[in-house]
C-alpha cells in the first residue's frame, strides 16, 4: 500500500499547494529581506574582520602592513593592566550610574504621578538632561560648571564649605558618574512615570479604602507592578552606559592617569594614540566574547520584560 | 457641630499645605536637574570676560556676540549633521517599515528570531570593531565621508526603528486587514490603504528617536571623520581652544547645537517614551 503511494506520482494538488506555500514563504520573507542583508553586512563584517586582525601585528603609522602573530595580541590583553583596569571601570561606572538613576527615576516619576501647580513644566525641565547633546553636555559639565577657580557648582555648594575644589583632578571618577546620572535620570523617570500611570487606579483606591498606608501600598503594589518597567530601564539604560564615551573623552580625557579610563575610551585610545590596530582588535574580541556572556541572559530578560503579543 | 468643622477645615489645610509642599519640592527638583542648562545658555549670552570670574556673574548685559562667533564658524559642521541626520533617518525608514510589515502583519515562520537577532546587534558593542572599522572605511574610500556615516548611522539606529514600528502595526486592528483582503487588497494596497495611514504617527515619532541619536553621535565621527565630514559635536570640541578664554563661546556653541534636539524632544514627550522603550511601554 505504502509502496504504491510512493511510487505513484503525487497527486497535483499537494504540489501546487506546496508551491504556492513556498512562494508564499519568500513573499513574506520578501520585505524582511533588505534590512537583515543590510544588518549584517554593516553590523557583522566589521566583527569578522575585527577577529581577522586581532591575529595580525598592525600599527597603521608603520610601514610594511599586517602580518600575523598568533596570540601574542591576546596575550598582551590578558597581562595588560590597563584593559583590567578599564574593565573593572566600565562595570563599576555603568553599574552605579544605571542604579543611582533608576533609584532618582522611581523618586522623580513618584513625584511627578501626582497632579500639581506647573507639573507640564516639571517634567519637561527634568527631562532636559537627556535631550542636550552628550557632547555638549560634556564640555558644559567640564569647565563653565566644575572649573575649580569659576565654577558654578563651587559657587553652589559654598554655604556647605566646599572650596574651590578641582572635581575633575580629586573627584574624576564620581564627576563623570555624576553626569551619566545627571543624563540618564530622566529616561528612567519617563519609563517609570509610564510604568505609574498605568496602575489601574480601582486597585490603588481598594488598598486605600481598606485602611493601607501609603507606604505599604507602594511596597505592596505599586512595587510589584512597576518592575517590569525598572528591569527594561536599566536593560536599556546598560547597553547605552556602558559605552558611554563622550563625558570620558571631554570631561577627563581618561585621567588623571588612568583613573577615568573605561572600555571605550582605552579602544579609542589604542587606536588613535598608539595606532595599534591588532592590539585593538583583539581588546575588540574579548570586549564582545564578554558581552556575548552578559547579553545572553538580557535577551534573556528581554523576552520575558516585552510581553510578546502573538504575531497575526 | 463646631469640632467636626474645625476638624474638616484643618484636614483641608493639612491636604492644601501637602499639596503646596509637594509642588515646591517638585520645583526644586526640576531646577537642581536643568540648572547646568540654564547656566550653558545663560553664560552663551555674556561677554567672554564676564564668564570666567568669581563670584559667578548673574547679572551682565547680555549679548549675542559669541553667538554670532559660533554660527559664523558652525557652517559646514551644520550641513554635514544635517545631511547624516536626515540621510540616515530616510534610510532608516525605508529598510524598517518592510522589515517590520514582515515581522508583525504577515510575519515569516521565524519572526522571533529575527527581532532578536536586530536587538542583538544593539548590545555589540560598535567601539570594539572601531580599528577594523577605519581599515575597512580606508579602503573603500569612504573615510571622512558623509555616506560612511550615514550608513553607519542606519545601522545604529535600524533596530530600535524595526521594534518600534512593529508595536505600531501590531496595533493596527486585525478587522481592518481581514476586510482590505476580503476586498482582494493584494500587500502593496494592505500597506498604502490601510497600514499606512494608521502607523503614520508612529513612524513620525520613529523618525525623532532616529534623529535625535544620529545628531548626538560622537564616537563614530570623531574616529572616521576629520573635516569632510566632521558634525555638530567635532564643532564643539574644535571650540574648547588649548588657551585662553573660551566659556562663552563654548556655550554659545553647545546651545546652538543642542536646541533642535531639545525642542523636537520637548515637543514629542508622550512618543519619546514609546521610542526609548522601542515600542514596549504604550
Amino acid at each position: 500500500m505504502t509502496v504504491i503511494e510512493d511510487l505513484a506520482p503525487p497527486p497535483k494538488v499537494a504540489v501546487e499547494r506546496r508551491a504556492a506555500n513556498r512562494r508564499e514563504a519568500w513573499l513574506r520573507r520578501l520585505p524582511l529581506l533588505p534590512a537583515l542583508i543590510y544588518t549584517i553586512v554593516v553590523t557583522q563584517i566589521p566583527f569578522v574582520v575585527t577577529l581577522w586582525y586581532s591575529f595580525q601585528s598592525y600599527f597603521w603609522d608603520q610601514p610594511g602592513g599586517a602580518h600575523f602573530t598568533g596570540l601574542s595580541n591576546y596575550r598582551a590583553v590578558f597581562t595588560n593592566p590597563t584593559f583590567r583596569g578599564s574593565l573593572v571601570r566600565s562595570v563599576v561606572m555603568t553599574a552605579t550610574a544605571v542604579i543611582v538613576a533608576m533609584i532618582l527615576g522611581v523618586a522623580l516619576a513618584v513625584l511627578l504621578d501626582r497632579k500639581f501647580f506647573g507639573r507640564g513644566v516639571v517634567r519637561t525641565l527634568i527631562i532636559t538632561p537627556f535631550l542636550v547633546m552628550p557632547a555638549a553636555a560634556a564640555l558644559v559639565w567640564a569647565t563653565p560648571m566644575l572649573d575649580p577657580n569659576f565654577g558654578l557648582l563651587n559657587y553652589l555648594l559654598a554655604p556647605f564649605g566646599v572650596n574651590h575644589v578641582a572635581w575633575l583632578s580629586t573627584h574624576a571618577l564620581g564627576s563623570v558618574i555624576v553626569v551619566m546620572i545627571w543624563q540618564w535620570t530622566p529616561f528612567m523617570t519617563l519609563i517609570v512615570l509610564a510604568g505609574l500611570q498605568s496602575q489601574p487606579a480601582d486597585t490603588l483606591e481598594a488598598a486605600k479604602v481598606d485602611g493601607a498606608g501609603a507606604f505599604a501600598t507602594f511596597r505592596e503594589l505599586t512595587l510589584p507592578h512597576l518592575r517590569p518597567y525598572i528591569e527594561l530601564g536599566i536593560l536599556l539604560g546598560s547597553i547605552y552606559l556602558v559605552n558611554v564615551f563622550d563625558a570620558v573623552r571631554l570631561m577627563t580625557n581618561g585621567g588623571p592617569g588612568t583613573s577615568t579610563t573605561n572600555l571605550p575610551f582605552y579602544l579609542y585610545q589604542q587606536v588613535n594614540n598608539a595606532f595599534d590596530v591588532g592590539g585593538a582588535a583583539a581588546t575588540g574580541v574579548v570586549t564582545v566574547v564578554l558581552t556575548i556572556i552578559v547579553a545572553t541572559f538580557a535577551l534573556r530578560m528581554f523576552a520575558r520584560v516585552f510581553q510578546f503579543e502573538e504575531a497575526r | 457641630m463646631t469640632a467636626t468643622t474645625a476638624r474638616r477645615r484643618s484636614r483641608g489645610l493639612r491636604q492644601w499645605s501637602g499639596q503646596a509642599g509637594w509642588t515646591v519640592l517638585a520645583w526644586a527638583v526640576a531646577i537642581v536637574f536643568f540648572i547646568p542648562v540654564l547656566w550653558m545658555v545663560l553664560t552663551a549670552f555674556k561677554p567672554e570676560s564676564a564668564a570666567e570670574t568669581w563670584p559667578p556673574k548673574f547679572i551682565f548685559t547680555p549679548t549675542l556676540s559669541e553667538f554670532r562667533l559660533a554660527v559664523t564658524g558652525m557652517g559646514p559642521f551644520l550641513t554635514h549633521s544635517i545631511i547624516a541626520t536626515l540621510g540616515s533617518t530616510i534610510l532608516v525608514l525605508l529598510l524598517a517599515v518592510p522589515a517590520a510589515y514582515a515581522l508583525s502583519v504577515r510575519p515569516v515562520k521565524h519572526w522571533r528570531d529575527g527581532l532578536f537577532f536586530f536587538i542583538s546587534t544593539k548590545m555589540l558593542p560598535i567601539v570594539a570593531a572601531i580599528g577594523p572599522l577605519y581599515v575597512i572605511a580606508l579602503h573603500a574610500h569612504l573615510l571622512d565621508s558623509i555616506l560612511l556615516m550615514i550608513i553607519l548611522y542606519t545601522a545604529m539606529n535600524l533596530p530600535l526603528a524595526i521594534w518600534m514600528i512593529r508595536s505600531f502595526m501590531l496595533e493596527v486592528p486585525g478587522e481592518l486587514l481581514e476586510a482590505a483582503r476580503l476586498d482582494g487588497a493584494g500587500r502593496i494596497r494592505e500597506m498604502g490603504s490601510v497600514i499606512m495611514p494608521i502607523i503614520s504617527p508612529g513612524l513620525v515619532s520613529t523618525a525623532l528617536i532616529c534623529v535625535i541619536f544620529a545628531w548626538n553621535e560622537l564616537f563614530l565621527a570623531i574616529n572616521l571623520t576629520v573635516t569632510n565630514a566632521a558634525t555638530l559635536p567635532m564643532f564643539l570640541i574644535s571650540s574648547v581652544p588649548q588657551e585662553g578664554l573660551f566659556i562663552a563661546h563654548l556655550c554659545a556653541a553647545a546651545t546652538i547645537a543642542s536646541i533642535p534636539v531639545v525642542i523636537v524632544g520637548w515637543i514629542a514627550q508622550r512618543s519619546l517614551v514609546r521610542g526609548l522603550s522601542m515600542g514596549a511601554i504604550k
